[in-house]
């Protein structure tokens, strides 16, 4: 394998190669994860930093895991009010401190690649304004190659808040790359312009969207007000965009759907859905820990930390 | 009397032609003779078979007097200037303090006389404190001599507002610029919507907030009469709705800048704040369409766009950065080498850069070479290419997204009033 990269910034930089060494090697991660003892030492007398503008609960907690699984030492700061600390300082101060990864989420597109720039740490993006999520892509990226084998030919549809998404922008460009045709669903303000140049195809019916799909991925919503006058209430959102089972008949019968977590019931898909075994929000959770070590690891061999 | 000879320059005037080597005399300041002269003179330019043009005039410049000592202020940007071969500026009144008021123009064209040796022109904020919506006292401000009335800095919103400004603007004849964007829909957006600001996921501002201001001011302009320029057209639809308002109607007029025909939002690939300028750059189309607008005559001025944003506020997150970009020094060349060939040759480039900004200005005596006329002068390189480097710039913003760009048009010496500022 051949990983030389000092940071991981996003899967649109990367190649359909890079892409699938990361989930091979978030493969045999898992096996570590499935261990009684889940402690391998790759990382060990590393520092390992979390670097928050924003609030997390779970994607914090999947990072703080993965880096101790690899040994490494694991520290998290979220910085409130991003005009008090700046980023460029922020960075400078951890390391001077002595810190190895610095793993941020920031509200600023473009800011783990100027973080990057600026030190010499190997910088992960956890999240850039609506730029990219990496990992949470590569983790649903994991999830169906286990469970649909590979990705060419594979139709997906991803359903929602398209435009308010940095996750499903990491999806589309890992998924295209890797020969999936991508579907969105989603009103159309809530869809990124002239997304269609991506090699993505634009649907305003979820019915239509779903057609014959292998995958769907539902997404989040935002908190209602935040849309203004993109979206007149949550309640007529779910007469056209609620993922049911009527959703669901138009697709493969061995249709799978993923969801980033938290799932509102009462809007974006339905209970009946989520408690399914179509659904396979456990797995997804499991293979973010699994990725996040994967990309911990690679990134050091990268930097000739381990032989 | 002081005489001043420059010799050895193709004079790029109605008065005589390009094709011959030919001198121009000065008289204490002002243009007294071309052709082939040759008289006792007390100082002698050899131009060296160089190019002799009328002084560039900004019509969109921005100065940061007081409170920003990183910033440019009139000692910089004088010099910044002259290196650029602009011997005139029209500043926006969006400095510290506000030009909204005629003390504060008055201090400006004093400070102006005793710390910048090229022309400044205050522009009068069209409102106080350029809120956008109480209207200033115009003809006090006219009355202490500023070259137009702007609204940049302060949009205004309320179409009511600029039809009364330019209805009230007729006694005075003077120029009302106005443009901007609809904050309602650019508000907060960094770059173009459209293919770059879905591939960065950054937030895109749409061509329509600025169309439709555009659209509104020029049905405005046409109904009032008022004499109304819009300073900064970016897009192809823009220069379409000025052709088709303009028809022979002569109160209307229209600008643009050099980075709007020369850039486009690919610039901002990789996040380059360099290229982040208000409003965004725009695509391919669009800086072909806006060149079409300047050949056929739909734009009649080219400004420089000069909005220092010092290097501090420019190396952070492309989100934080500040829009601006250090043009002074940069404009002529690059727009020179974008444009000009053999259907429109240099001396129309002056006419955008110069003849027509004064006209607008009302500027008496300057904008070109002629008999009586002021003595503002460069003698440029039109033959060379140099390459562009921001560290040479004079300007305290010394980054460019021209960086390491090959153009030509290099400005040699610069004059004002007869006396050599710059060379």
């Amino acid at each position: 394998m051949n990983f030389k990269r000092k940071d991981f910034i996003g899967l649109m930089d990367l190649s359909a190669k890079e892409i699938s060494d990361i989930l091979e090697t978030a493969e045999t991660m898992k096996v570590v994860l499935n261990q009684k003892n889940k402690k391998a030492p790759y990382l060990q007398g590393k520092s390992v930093i979390l670097l928050f503008y924003e609030k997390s609960t779970r994607a914090k907690l999947s990072y703080e895991l993965a880096a101790q699984y690899l040994s490494a030492n694991c520290v998290e700061i979220t910085v409130a009010d991003p005009k008090s600390e700046t980023l460029f300082e922020m960075g400078r101060t951890i390391e001077q401190m002595g810190g190895d990864f610095i793993i941020l989420r920031n509200p600023y597109s473009g800011s783990a690649g100027y973080l990057a720039g600026k030190v010499k740490a190997s910088v992960i993006n956890a999240g850039d304004g609506l730029n990219e999520n990496p990992t949470q892509a590569l983790l649903d990226l994991l999830t169906i190659k286990e469970l649909k084998g590979g990705f060419k030919g594979l139709k997906v549809a991803i359903c929602g808040d398209v435009a308010g998404s940095r996750v499903t922008r990491s999806n589309i460009w890992g998924l295209t790359k890797l020969g999936a045709e991508v579907r969105i669903a989603a009103p159309p303000t809530m869809i990124p312009n002239k997304i269609e140049e991506f090699n993505v195809k634009v649907f305003y019916d979820i019915k239509k969207a779903c057609k014959d799909v292998d995958v769907i991925m539902c997404l989040n919503l935002q908190s209602e007000d935040s849309y203004g006058s993109k979206l007149a209430s949550f309640d007529e959102y779910k007469d056209f965009f609620k993922l049911d089972s009527a959703v669901i008949s138009n697709a493969k019968e061995d249709v799978i759907v993923m969801h980033p977590g938290a799932p509102n019931r009462k809007y974006e898909i339905s209970s009946e859905l989520v408690d399914s075994d179509k659904c396979i929000i456990d797995d997804q959770i499991t293979n973010g820990v699994a990725v996040r070590m994967a990309i911990l690891y690679l990134l050091s061999l990268g930097k000739g930390l381990v032989v | 009397m002081k005489r001043t000879l420059i010799k050895n320059c193709r004079i790029v005037s109605p008065e005589c032609s390009v094709k011959s080597l030919n001198s121009l005399l000065i008289i204490n300041g002002k243009i007294a003779d071309v052709g082939d002269i040759n008289v006792e003179c007390d100082e002698i330019f050899d131009a060296e078979g160089n190019y002799l043009l009328p002084g560039l005039i900004d019509m969109n410049c921005k100065i940061c007097e007081d409170g920003y000592e990183s910033k440019d202020n009139l000692k910089i940007v004088s010099l910044s200037a002259s290196a650029g071969g602009f011997t005139s500026l029209a500043v926006t009144p969006d400095s510290q303090p506000v030009i909204d008021n005629k003390t504060v123009v008055d201090y400006v064209i004093q400070r102006a006389k005793a710390e910048s040796e090229v022309n400044i022109y205050p522009c009068g904020s069209i409102t106080k404190g350029c809120n956008g919506r109480d209207v200033a006292e115009m003809g006090k401000m006219i009355s202490k001599g500023i070259a137009a009335l702007s609204d940049n800095g302060g949009k205004i919103e309320k179409a009511s507002v600029l039809r009364d400004v330019l209805m009230y603007s007729k006694m005075f004849d003077v120029t009302v610029i106005s443009g901007g964007l609809d904050e309602s829909l650019s508000g907060g957006k960094v770059v173009n919507e459209g293919i770059i600001s879905t591939k960065l996921g950054l937030s895109g501002s749409p061509r329509e907030a600025e169309e439709i201001i555009v659209a509104r001011n020029l049905v405005l302009g046409r109904y009032t009469g008022a004499r109304l320029h819009i300073p900064t057209l970016t897009t192809e639809f823009s220069v379409e709705l000025v052709e088709k308002s303009k028809g022979n109607k002569e109160n209307i007029t229209a600008g643009t800048c050099p980075h709007y025909f020369t850039l486009t939002e690919e610039e901002t690939e990789g996040y380059n704040t360099y290229a982040k300028v208000n409003p965004p750059l725009r695509t391919k189309a669009d800086a072909e369409a806006i060149k079409k607008g300047i050949y056929n005559g739909t734009i009649d001025t080219i400004a420089s766009g000069h909005t220092p944003a010092s290097i501090h506020r420019k190396q952070v997150e492309f989100d934080t950065a500040a829009c601006g970009i250090s043009s002074l020094e940069t404009a002529f060349a690059v727009s020179f080498t974008a444009l000009c060939n053999e259907s429109f040759t240099v001396s129309d480039l002056v006419e955008k850069m110069a003849e027509n900004p004064a006209k607008i200005l009302n500027l008496k005596n300057k904008g070109a070479i002629k008999k009586g006329y002021d003595a503002d002068l460069i003698i440029a390189d039109l033959d060379n290419e140099y390459t562009i480097r921001g560290s040479e710039f004079y300007s305290k913003a010394k980054y460019t997204p021209y960086e390491g760009k090959k153009v030509k048009g290099k400005i040699i010496k610069t004059f004002v009033n007869g006396k050599k500022i710059f060379g």
